[in-house]
């Protein structure tokens, strides 16, 4: 088991909140909600260790484009990078529906 | 059902198997009607599976959720299979059996109130063994007093399908509805290969598997009170006209003698065949049911 915390900038505010995706094999479950101020905290726990630099880079890429101030928890069990992102995604496009 | 019929519901159902326990459950409420309860941004989550390097879901894998079915009040409680298996663990059964208790509570105020349980469940969750049992059998004894005032009804879909001790509170439960892809079974196949021997039951032999814990042959024996396609659409309606039909005159659990004279009369020096059972415990009920 391992914690990951990472932290981004935000500039816009968003309203609601939005859960997807199961802490199935091969999947993980995203919670975002909205958070004050302009910065978006990510907390992460993986049942698979020593992926630190993986979730870094796959979190980066992601907030290269979104910008909102939320706060995100995923709890993963062993997805892959795609998965995360298209996880992701999907919270994203729930919480601006 | 004609070829042809069966290509056109193929592809015009929307499948309930697909549909992950949250949406199963809002599926089965009158449009607009529901609200969760204790959802995953309440973060009752298992203090138990972190421990022991198994990554927590923030609803434990048991989605519970209040509105109306058929005009009715009622709640759904939906275990999620894909979320360890959908076993129970402390907090998982413990949502269960309160949700439960509160439409008990709710029916002796007057509030006319029944149950939905999708099991979707190995049952008892194994990294919290004693308070996995604990709470199935607190479900059990929630199951026996709500069942007096309203129904309770079980739905099990699939793939999952439902074993172990909730395969019992299955057992309990005022109507059970399948689908034919679904399984039902106190001892999982794999259980009893383990345990037997593969003579006795081959695990990888899924044509054998369905022929005895599957929704068509537990139809057919009387073990579950409908037997529906796997389409969301059939499945909601299925479950409204339980709902509207109330407690059953007489529970299948509460028909000791029935079913002990049949295990009694079950000649078990001699293999049975599933077909073969399937006739001699087809019951005039199954069949009246029968669309």
């Amino acid at each position: 088991m391992e914690h990951i915390e990472l932290d981004y900038p935000a500039k816009r505010k968003i309203s609601k909140k939005a859960h997807t995706g199961v802490v199935g094999s091969g999947d993980l479950e995203v919670l975002l909600e909205p958070a004050n101020g302009d910065s978006t905290h990510v907390s992460i726990r993986t049942s698979v260790d020593g992926f630190g630099k993986t979730w870094k880079a796959v979190l980066d890429r992601f907030f290269t484009t979104y910008d909102g101030a939320v706060r995100i928890q995923i709890n993963d069990a062993g997805a892959t990078p795609g998965n995360v992102q298209l996880r992701l995604a999907q919270a994203v496009e729930a919480s601006e529906r | 059902m004609s070829d042809q019929r069966l290509g056109a519901n193929f592809i015009n159902r929307q499948s309930f198997i697909e549909l992950d326990a949250r949406e199963r459950a809002t599926a089965l409420f009158d449009a607009g009607t529901s609200r969760e309860l204790v959802g995953p941004f309440d973060r009752v989550e298992s203090p138990w599976l972190e421990q022991q390097g198994v990554t927590p879901q923030e609803d434990d894998g048991c989605v519970v959720m209040k509105g109306k079915i058929a005009g009715q009040a009622a709640v759904v409680i939906a275990l999620e299979g894909a979320f360890q298996g959908g076993s129970l663990g402390e907090v998982s059964g413990g949502k269960m059996a309160a949700a439960l208790d509160l439409a008990s509570a709710d029916n002796v105020k007057g509030i006319s109130t029944s149950a939905v349980i999708l099991l979707e469940t190995g049952g008892v969750r194994l990294q919290e063994a004693n308070l996995g049992e604990a709470a199935i059998a607190e479900i059990m004894a929630a199951i026996l007093v709500l069942r007096q005032h309203a129904p309770v009804i079980c739905l099990t879909a699939g793939t999952v399908g439902c074993f172990g001790g909730m395969s019992l509170a299955a057992g309990l439960c005022s109507y059970v509805v399948m689908t034919r892809e679904a399984r039902l079974g106190m001892n999982g196949p794999e259980v009893i290969e383990q345990e037997s021997g593969v003579d006795e039951f081959d695990s990888k032999d899924h044509a054998l598997i369905w022929a005895i814990d599957g929704g068509e042959q537990r139809y057919a024996t009387g073990l579950a009170d409908a037997l529906i396609e796997d389409d969301t659409a059939q499945i909601a309606d299925a479950i409204r006209q339980f709902v509207s039909k109330g407690v059953p005159a007489v529970h299948r659990s509460s028909q000791v003698e029935l079913y002990r004279d049949r295990i009694a009369t079950l000649d078990t020096s001699r293999q049975w065949d599933p077909a073969e059972f399937r006739v001699l415990w087809a019951t005039k009920s199954s069949k009246e049911d029968k669309k």
